[in-house]
């Protein structure tokens, strides 16, 4: 746990005394994760259980991963079952017991307890099992110590309080040798074990449990307590198959995951646009949910088919459709899937979703995303996991799903499907939280049709859109498109055409007007013009006229002046009145 | 630290028939419980199994591998290999009366 890491880091160095416990890891996936390294070392941890829990294997696994992975080896104290039954048991697992043993890293010690062919005579103790434990112990140099299930012995041995005084010797006698041991129990009525074992391990005591809800089993793993350690304390689905034990969660529980600001197209050119212009965020996880037919598994192919375009591989976990629908059905919008599918950069993983518990589909998902490395994965739909489990449990393991992806650096494209009746802006999964962008695909009724919109929710970390786009699912893919707001509420397909339509006439009505009106100033000017320039010439002709006039009146005033001139130069000395007479006709 | 003797048969008949009885006490050392389990085993045969017994003591502190062998669990533990089938009587062997049935002595012994 990062918590414990962190404390670590923290106080480690500088005072060595509030170093916390030792520990010893398990090998077991996921186990030392939750308790922070391990099982602690030199110590006794109890598994407990219902019968078919998996304790046996639980404590198997320990033992070969410490012989094979951590040098330690150990010795299994079998009280149950013989070396060669639990040699064929875990065989399935990959353990190879009878090798293990023939090179010294395992011994297995079958004990065998047979109530009706002991007869008790007097006085005993179990030395004859410290024995066979410290022989076994020192074969093979052992740090590790099984008792699988020591409490078969109260069943096979008469006196139980010699037994209870000689289990705490045991274990007594086990720590005094820093031997980390696993012992098994088998889970008691109101009790974590038939007879009392929590009572000697006071260490560590991890619960097992095995139940069927609604017909599909799910293991899981409860760590009860640890002395000295901050654990998870929730109930962990676990699962047992051919590699093993493994426990989720699988990645570790702190948000420490990296954000990348690549950016990666959603395969929907309008869509990028609202987002920022650019797209989901690389690495980001992105819910669309919807009711039923709206679009959400044509938007994950979108995102598919756009990602594989640029080179990027992409695994899709369909719950509904098989790979060949899939691709048959993505066709019919123009999307192929096929070519992708080809080359290896599509991979698409189709189940059902009951057919396996949540935590094996976790855990199958897991193996699936570490073995294809993809960039963008699909998980299409999540609500389909609640079948198999119930709200809560699909909610923890989408959580960790989630978290696993995150960490991995996948943008992972999730669909939800909403019931009718539910708000439209709620998961039922609740994981709404958990998701960066989250688009909602909606119906909209009216007018004889279905319609589809889509609006984003949110988009953590972008300038996004906040507009409702129509939604169309055509031939030629998915087409986004302006929706307007009418009186009833957003007016989608034909609704939407009519009112653009309505649209178009109202601006070609003011195209005309504003024409008209600009002829109407061209002409009045050029009237206006006209007329200036009439009067204008009209002005000119006139001054002409005038100016001739003035020009007649000039002359004959100077005329006259001369006349005057010349008739007193002829008489000399007449003036006046009579030489302007005579003057007149020389 | 006195071993105790491997081996203690009843010594009239060790060269005619061989013994119907092998018991084989197994102990953890030499500690007092031992000797009680030993000594309360060695009267009980001569009571009721005079000359037909042989008595083997297995200390697991030296021979840990037969412990395993005979699945020793609790100590003493005193094994019936023969006749067979195999019993185990465990404890020091002092409540007669329990060793009696263990062995099959009882019947045995009514059926003289």
């Amino acid at each position: 746990m990062p918590r414990t890491d962190l404390s670590k880091r923290a106080t480690g160095r500088r005072t060595r005394s509030l170093a916390p416990l030792p520990k010893a890891p398990s090998g077991i996936r996921g186990l030392d994760e939750l308790t922070g390294g391990g099982l602690p070392r030199g110590r006794p941890t109890l598994v407990c259980g219902g019968p078919g829990c998996g304790k046996t294997l639980f404590a198997m696994e320990f033992l070969v991963r410490g012989a094979l992975e951590h040098g330690e080896n150990g010795v299994f104290m079998a009280f149950e079952e013989t070396a060669e039954e639990l040699a064929a048991n875990v065989a399935s697992l990959g353990f190879d017991l009878p090798t293990l043993e023939a090179r010294k890293k395992l011994s297995i010690d079958y004990v065998r307890v047979e109530r009706s062919e002991i007869e008790e005579t007097g006085e005993y103790d179990l030395e004859g099992l410290f024995v066979r434990l410290d022989y076994a112990v020192k074969r093979v140099g052992a740090k590790r110590v099984v008792l699988d299930t020591i409490e078969s012995l109260f069943s096979g041995l008469p006196n139980p309080a010699i037994l209870r005084a000689e289990l705490r010797r045991l274990f007594r006698w086990l720590k005094d040798r820093g031997l980390t041991v696993v012992v098994t129990g088998e889970k008691g009525e109101g009790a974590l074990t038939r007879q009392g074992l929590e009572e000697y391990v006071s260490d560590c005591v991890i619960f097992l449990d095995h139940r069927v809800v609604e017909q599909v089993s799910t293991r899981r793993l409860r760590i009860v307590k640890y002395r000295g350690t901050l654990h998870g304390t929730n109930e962990y689905p676990f699962l047992i198959d051919e590699d093993g034990f493994s426990i989720l969660p699988l990645s570790s529980l702190g948000l420490t995951h990296q954000a990348p600001t690549r950016r990666l197209s959603s395969g929907i050119p309008r869509l990028d646009e609202m987002l920022g212009g650019k797209g989901y965020y690389e690495g980001s996880s992105v819910l669309v949910s919807g009711t039923a037919g709206t679009g959400k598994t044509s938007m994950a192919a979108l995102l598919a088919a756009s990602a594989c375009a640029r080179g990027k591989r992409c695994l899709y976990f369909a719950f509904e459709e098989s790979v060949d629908q899939l691709a048959r059905n993505m066709r019919s919008i123009g999307i192929d899937l096929r070519p992708w599918l080809d080359q290896g950069l599509l991979r698409v993983v189709a189940s059902r979703p009951t057919i396996q518990g949540l935590e094996r589909h976790l855990v199958a998902m897991h193996r699936e995303v570490t073995a294809f490395r993809p960039a963008v994965g699909v998980v299409d739909p999540i609500t389909n996991l609640i079948d198999v489990g119930t709200n809560a449990e699909a909610q923890s393991m989408l959580t960790r799903l989630m978290d696993f992806l995150k960490v991995q650096g996948i943008t992972t494209f999730f669909t939800s499907l909403t019931q009718g009746g539910v708000a439209l802006e709620q998961t039922e999964m609740g994981i709404s939280s958990l998701i960066d962008t989250w688009l909602v695909l909606a119906v909209v009724r009216s007018g004889g049709e279905r319609n589809r919109t889509l609006t984003i929710v949110k988009s953590r970390g972008m300038a996004h859109s906040n507009q409702v786009v129509e939604f169309g699912l055509t031939r030629r893919g998915v087409e986004l498109m302006d929706t307007y707001l009418g009186p009833s509420g957003v007016l989608t397909g034909s609704a939407r055409l009519a009112k653009e339509a309505e649209d178009q006439a109202v601006m070609e009505g003011y195209e005309d007007d504003l024409a008209l009106r600009r002829q109407e100033r061209t002409r009045r000017e050029k009237r206006a013009v006209a007329q200036l320039t009439g009067m204008k010439e009209e002005l000119a002709a006139d001054l002409v006229e005038i100016d001739r006039g003035i020009n007649d009146v000039a002359r004959q005033r100077e005329r006259l002046v001369e006349e005057r001139k010349a008739m007193a130069r002829s008489r000399q000395a007449f003036s006046g009145t009579r030489a302007r007479g005579q003057g007149d006709q020389p | 630290m006195k071993s105790p003797p491997r081996r203690a048969r009843a010594p009239r008949r060790r060269a005619e028939l061989p013994p119907q009885w092998d018991l084989r006490l197994y102990v953890a050392g030499q500690t007092a419980r031992s000797a009680i389990a030993l000594q309360n085993l060695k009267r009980i045969c001569e009571t009721h199994l005079k000359g037909k017994y042989r008595i083997e003591v297995v200390d697991v502190m030296k021979n840990p591998r037969l412990a395993q062998g005979d699945q020793i669990l609790a100590l003493p533990t005193l094994v019936r290999k023969l006749p067979e089938p195999m019993k185990k009587i465990i404890g020091d062997l002092s409540n007669e009366e329990r060793v009696l049935i263990g062995l099959d002595l009882r019947e045995a012994r009514s059926r003289r």
